[in-house]
């Protein structure tokens, strides 16, 4: 069930990273990782956030979760601020919000065993005793399809598939209500990856989890997501409904996106846009069209995939003159119907 | 080629049961079992597997390249009738580039730091031609242009972190067409990069088939690329083709129940949201632990007694479809 209240909410918020250390650290440039962003995600809402590498997805992710200080902006949890809240009381509220990293390798402590992984949020919460930690470990490991032999071996006599899983079951130890899975399945290979897209969607249901998806799979996004925020030099340029996005997108470049994506019918060779030149650097972002990308709206242009159709050049220019001047960001601020 | 071919011309590239295995302490691994495929000019296979399922290590034996303790056991790579595996090494040094060119997937690691792109580009080209430093350089830049670098003047005369990913590929690929191969074997190509990187990279390589009428071998574990880009698929599993026919057939009617299951198991565009996806259950096999028999066996809704007594053959099932597996 979606209610209509949000649970996570960020307000405007922005985040600078300082590169290249100045001398006693008064770094001279800065990455505008995120720009300005505000969106709510309902509860038991999965928000899908879409981008390339280094649009400043991940980092929102970790805002979200107050894992990383806004440089400004305000980050709401439940309807209150993270911002404000002491160290203690932040400590508190971390248990209901917990984070599944895409490398299934390198996020696990290859010196732990698995139930010391899963179990480790247990004991920093101190929840139960230490024979009710261990009863809940085995739960967790039956939860996410583990066998029960696992909580005594180590992450290395795992598949990547099966690590996930155990990232998975660590997650969800302190019983959260909020889940960022920052490209959850982006290492595995297709098989794999549909064994943990169903365990998401199932562990969703049964929990009445709200989940915030990030990856850069279009494909994937659209298939667990309720809405889809995409996200593009640090700013949402498009976000509604799930079936809006895919089926009706409005922003040049969610359009691009979608017609990049490679479809699995042989039938369909289709013509493609193709953006002019690469993303332009987040590291003092170009000024321009408020919606960030100036440069390579400017040389949005149809590239035909195969020739003979010609016929079809007609429509870019109409296309591209609206896709500067008629910049169409849906709103953000909630479940829309 | 001045002297006309006989009518029964050799495919330009026929592979025939190669055996690639690496001896390692805990046993032999046969990471290329048995593959045997054939390829015509100006046609694109595209090569299709999950990780540890020996396509890299198909594209590797094809150019000789396997790294220790990897070796070609067995079989024939034939270019036009020529068997590359019986060459001495520095006849096949010169097959490298001019038959058959590679792209890697990992453009970062690919370029040496230290020299700028077009002196790597024109130092493989002084390798298989007598050409002067300034002719190298001049059809560098020439091949810069060609891949779609703009101001490929400038370009040439950077270090390889000043590009981003998509274009240290393009750099990639001008070296591999730098002296025009029959045959382009480009592993995972585009992995590395964002979707929209990936595009103009596909369609590079399309515009380059087209124009030099290389044939292509694509690697990818990708099957929208494939469906894409590829003429014909070759499905491959531990080691094995299990399933090879056109890229129609393939998607619209494959045979294999493997191929059926990696077609189910993955989200598409456009599909309904909530349909659970059918994924296959197990882990990806462990080329050190093969089951006797059909390697794909214990994953298989298929799977019967019978298919642990023998490796089961690829077959041609249906014309022009072949299919390892006795319940086709």
């Amino acid at each position: 069930m979606i209610s209509l209240a949000p649970l996570v909410e960020v307000r405007d918020v922005h985040k600078h990273f300082p590169i290249g250390s100045g001398l006693f650290g008064r770094g001279r440039a800065r990455v505008h990782a995120v720009e300005g962003v505000s969106l709510a995600i309902c509860a038991g809402e999965t928000l899908g956030l879409v981008g390339e590498s280094g649009c400043g997805k991940s980092t929102l992710g970790r805002l979200m979760l107050r894992l990383l200080e806004p440089t400004s902006g305000d980050v709401l949890f439940d309807g209150r601020s993270l911002l404000t809240l002491a160290p203690r009381e932040l400590r508190a509220m971390r248990r209901q919000m917990q984070i599944i990293f895409q490398d299934p390798y390198g996020s696990l402590n290859p010196r732990m065993r698995v139930a010391s992984i899963v179990g480790e949020g247990l004991d920093i919460h101190r929840l139960g005793t230490r024979r009710e930690r261990r009863a809940r470990v085995a739960e967790l490991l039956e939860l996410v399809g583990l066998p029960p032999d696992a909580a005594g071996r180590y992450p290395h006599e795992f598949s990547g598939g099966q690590r996930q899983r155990i990232g998975i079951a660590r997650a969800l130890a302190v019983g959260p209500r909020f889940i960022v899975a920052d490209e959850a399945v982006s290492a595995l290979d297709v098989s794999i990856q549909a064994q943990i897209l169903n365990l998401l969607q199932d562990l969703q249901r049964r929990l009445g989890l709200t989940l915030l998806f990030i990856a850069h799979d279009l494909r994937v996004v659209e298939h667990m997501s309720d809405r889809v925020a995409i996200m593009y030099l640090g700013r949402i340029v498009e976000c509604g409904p799930r079936a809006e996005i895919y089926r009706n997108p409005r922003h040049p470049y969610t359009r691009t996106l979608l017609s990049a994506v490679p479809v699995p019918d042989p039938r369909r060779r289709k013509l493609r846009m193709a953006l002019g030149g690469d993303v332009p650097s987040p590291v003092n972002p170009p000024p321009g069209c408020a919606l960030g990308m100036p440069w390579r709206c400017a040389g949005v242009r149809l590239r035909l995939s195969r020739p003979g159709a010609a016929a079809m050049r007609s429509p870019v220019t109409s296309f591209r003159r609206r896709a500067c001047r008629r910049p169409t960001a849906r709103r953000c601020d909630g479940w829309q119907r | 080629m001045i002297a006309a071919r006989p009518a029964a011309a050799p495919p330009l590239l026929e592979v025939r049961d190669l055996h690639t295995v690496f001896a390692l302490e805990e046993g032999a691994v046969r990471a290329v079992d048995g593959v045997s495929f054939a390829l015509e000019r100006g046609r694109v296979l595209g090569l299709v597997g999950e990780s540890g399922c020996g396509k890299t290590m198909t594209a590797l034996s094809l150019m000789r390249l396997v790294p220790p303790p990897g070796r070609i056991v067995d079989g024939q790579v034939r270019l036009e009738g020529r068997d590359l595996l019986r060459l001495p090494e520095r006849e096949m040094r010169a097959v490298r580039g001019a038959g058959l060119g590679m792209i890697f997937q990992e453009p970062m690691t690919s370029l040496n730091p230290v020299f700028t792109v077009g002196s790597q580009i024109a130092e493989a080209i002084r390798l298989h031609r007598r050409v002067s430093r300034r002719a190298a350089w001049a059809r560098a830049v020439e091949l810069l242009d060609e891949v779609g670098i703009p101001e490929p003047q400038r370009r040439a005369r950077e270090y390889p972190h000043r590009l981003s990913g998509g274009m240290r590929q393009r750099v990639m690929i001008a070296i591999a067409i730098s002296c025009e191969p029959q045959v382009l074997i480009a592993d995972e190509p585009t992995t590395a990069l964002d979707v929209t990187i990936q595009a103009e990279i596909l369609d590079l390589l399309r515009t380059l088939r087209e124009r030099h009428g290389m044939a292509v071998v694509l690697i990818t574990h990708d099957l929208g690329v494939v469906a894409e880009q590829a003429d014909e698929v070759a499905i491959m599993y531990a080691g094995r083709i299990v399933e090879h026919a056109s890229v129609l057939d393939v998607f619209e009617h494959p045979l294999h129940p493997y191929t059926q299951a990696l077609l189910r198991s993955m989200p598409s565009l456009g599909s309904e949201r909530r349909r659970r996806l059918e994924a296959i259950p197990g882990q990806v096999p462990d080329l050190l632990h093969l089951l006797s028999g059909c390697h794909f066996r214990d994953r298989c809704p298929k799977a019967i007694g019978a298919c642990a007594e023998q490796d089961p053959p690829l077959e041609e099932k249906e014309r022009q479809h072949a299919a390892a597996c006795i319940r086709v």
